[in-house]
């Protein structure tokens, strides 16, 4: 069973967001990690580069594969998670919380509203 | 995912209770790892044990008082060369010097050899020998399925091994096998492998598969074995630059090219292929296979491609992070002039051109 927090927003492409004010902080989700195997590199964008929704702004490679991920909010990058530089691991240990990849100043600050709940994104996975 | 109409070993359902990732390879259907993960089962493999479910190569027999002859014709190594308990690496070559496959061949007597040959072209294989033989006084027998193969293998595989067996195991050298009781039943004993590591490959009946897997994973967990998958398979292979079926052989790559020529033995007479292969070498290689690490950050993966400069000259044939020596590492084909130790390629990841050297091979290689 895949861990899949209450408070958090959830995207068809596996990605969580967590909403404070108009901030979006971005990462993938617990079903995600594991679909992958273990992370050995994250590849993110920089400070200051924007994104529409559901556009790719990096990568997560696992020993096996890669997979792009998305941004599921509309957005300017203001904070990026360099440590995963460091400890990709994070991503497999601590997916929503040391993993965080980026915060995001959102376009549409309701944009979010329109994610999945954490029962709508159980339910998803449950039909996958 | 329906399963249903690919291949299993006899070990399917153990796989599945050790919580095995099962994935559709070349039709079967095959654990690509377990619970620990890649990373862990590389690292248990070069550091303990590892323990692999191999049953879905290929077993071809070939017997009869021109056993040998016929094997040495189709093959590229000496086979004549070969003593009984001894197996070679060896390649199937077709008339145009490209490669059929890669196997081992075992020699049991004059009369009596094993070719263990790739899963996905066993039928293949099949096919292509049977239809090269001429009048060669041979019977072969495709026993894939009465098989079963487990490999045991890293530092700790002799003892965990010792264990089932009361052949002495430091006796039977590298490449070499011995037909003995293992584990109470009839098995062939083979100290062989695709990871780099010291260790053993166990053939017996099919039907004794659960039993030694199980009895193996029971007696190696004081020294920390671990069930592997095809990943970590893939990954210790890649580190120690053995070529996989596929990615560095294919029916349109030469052994020559691939860095196989010490097992084209050219002088040894005829054999299919040769003709092209004395050619080739004649003419000198145009591309060779060659072992690169990233310099920038980033990953290379199979069949990207590689520059030097703004010229495109080749491509990955296998690429991958390499878990023991933590760099990302690959193999490529690349042209001659470009094959040297320290040139700097750039290999297209994504769109990126990324920074590469290339390196001597094997990438890993074992303290004996």
């Amino acid at each position: 069973m895949s861990n899949i927090p209450e408070n958090l927003r959830y995207s068809k492409d596996h990605e969580w967001v967590l909403v404070d004010g108009e901030v979006a902080t971005i990462g993938i989700t617990d079903f995600a990690q594991h679909s992958l195997g273990d992370v050995v590199y994250v590849d993110l964008p920089r400070a200051g580069d924007s994104f529409g929704s559901h556009e790719a702004f990096g990568s997560v490679e696992s020993v096996k594969a890669v997979s792009e991920i998305f941004t599921p909010i509309a957005g300017e990058v203001t904070e990026v998670n360099e440590a995963l530089n460091d400890t990709p691991e994070d991503v497999n240990n601590d997916p929503y919380g040391a993993a965080w990849m980026l915060k995001i100043k959102m376009a549409n600050p309701n944009e979010a509203d329109g994610m999945l709940s954490a029962e709508e994104y159980e339910e998803y996975l449950s039909n996958q | 995912m329906s399963t249903e109409n690919l291949k299993k070993t006899p070990l399917n359902k153990v796989h599945r209770d050790l919580g095995g990732k099962m994935v559709d390879f070349g039709g079967w259907d095959m654990p690509v790892q377990y619970t620990a993960g890649v990373i862990a089962e590389h690292m248990a493999t070069r550091t303990k044990a590892g323990l692999f479910d191999v049953s879905h190569m290929g077993e071809i027999w070939v017997e009869g008082e021109d056993a040998i002859k016929l094997v040495n014709r189709i093959t590229t190594n000496d086979v004549t060369k070969l003593v009984d308990g001894q197996a070679h690496y060896s390649a199937l070559t077709n008339e145009t010097g490209g490669v059929v496959d890669d196997l081992l061949v075992y020699r049991f007597d004059e009369g009596k050899l094993l070719l263990v040959v790739n899963a996905s072209t066993t039928d293949k294989d099949w096919a292509w020998i049977t239809s090269r033989v001429l009048d060669e006084a041979i019977t072969l027998t495709n026993a894939s399925k009465d098989y079963c193969q487990i490999a045991v293998q890293g530092p700790k595989a002799l003892e965990i091994a010792q264990k089932f067996t009361a052949v002495n195991l430091p006796e039977i050298k590298y490449y070499h096998f011995t037909v003995d009781t293992f584990d109470g039943v009839d098995a062939i004993i083979s100290r062989t492998g695709y990871t780099g590591e010291d260790g053993f490959e166990i053939y017996a009946a099919a039907q004794f598969a659960e039993q030694i897997w199980n009895d193996l994973l029971e007696a190696g967990a004081e020294y920390g074995i671990l069930p592997a998958g095809l990943a970590a398979r893939n990954t210790l292979r890649l580190e120690s630059a053995m070529s996989l079926y596929g990615h560095e052989l294919s029916d349109e790559i030469s052994p020559l090219e691939a860095g196989l020529g010490w097992i084209c033995k050219l002088g040894k007479g005829e054999f299919i292929g040769r003709e092209h292969l004395v050619k080739l070498k004649e003419e000198g290689l145009r591309k060779k296979l060659v072992g690169f690490e990233m310099i920038d950050k980033g990953i290379a993966r199979d069949e990207m491609e590689v520059y030097v400069g703004d010229e495109k000259v080749g491509y990955v044939s296998s690429g991958s992070p390499a878990p023991f020596l933590k760099k990302n590492i690959g193999l490529a084909f690349v042209p001659v002039e470009v094959a040297k130790t320290g040139q700097e390629i750039t290999i297209d990841v994504r769109g990126k051109k990324l920074a590469a050297q290339i390196v001597p091979t094997p990438f890993y290689k074992r303290e004996k």
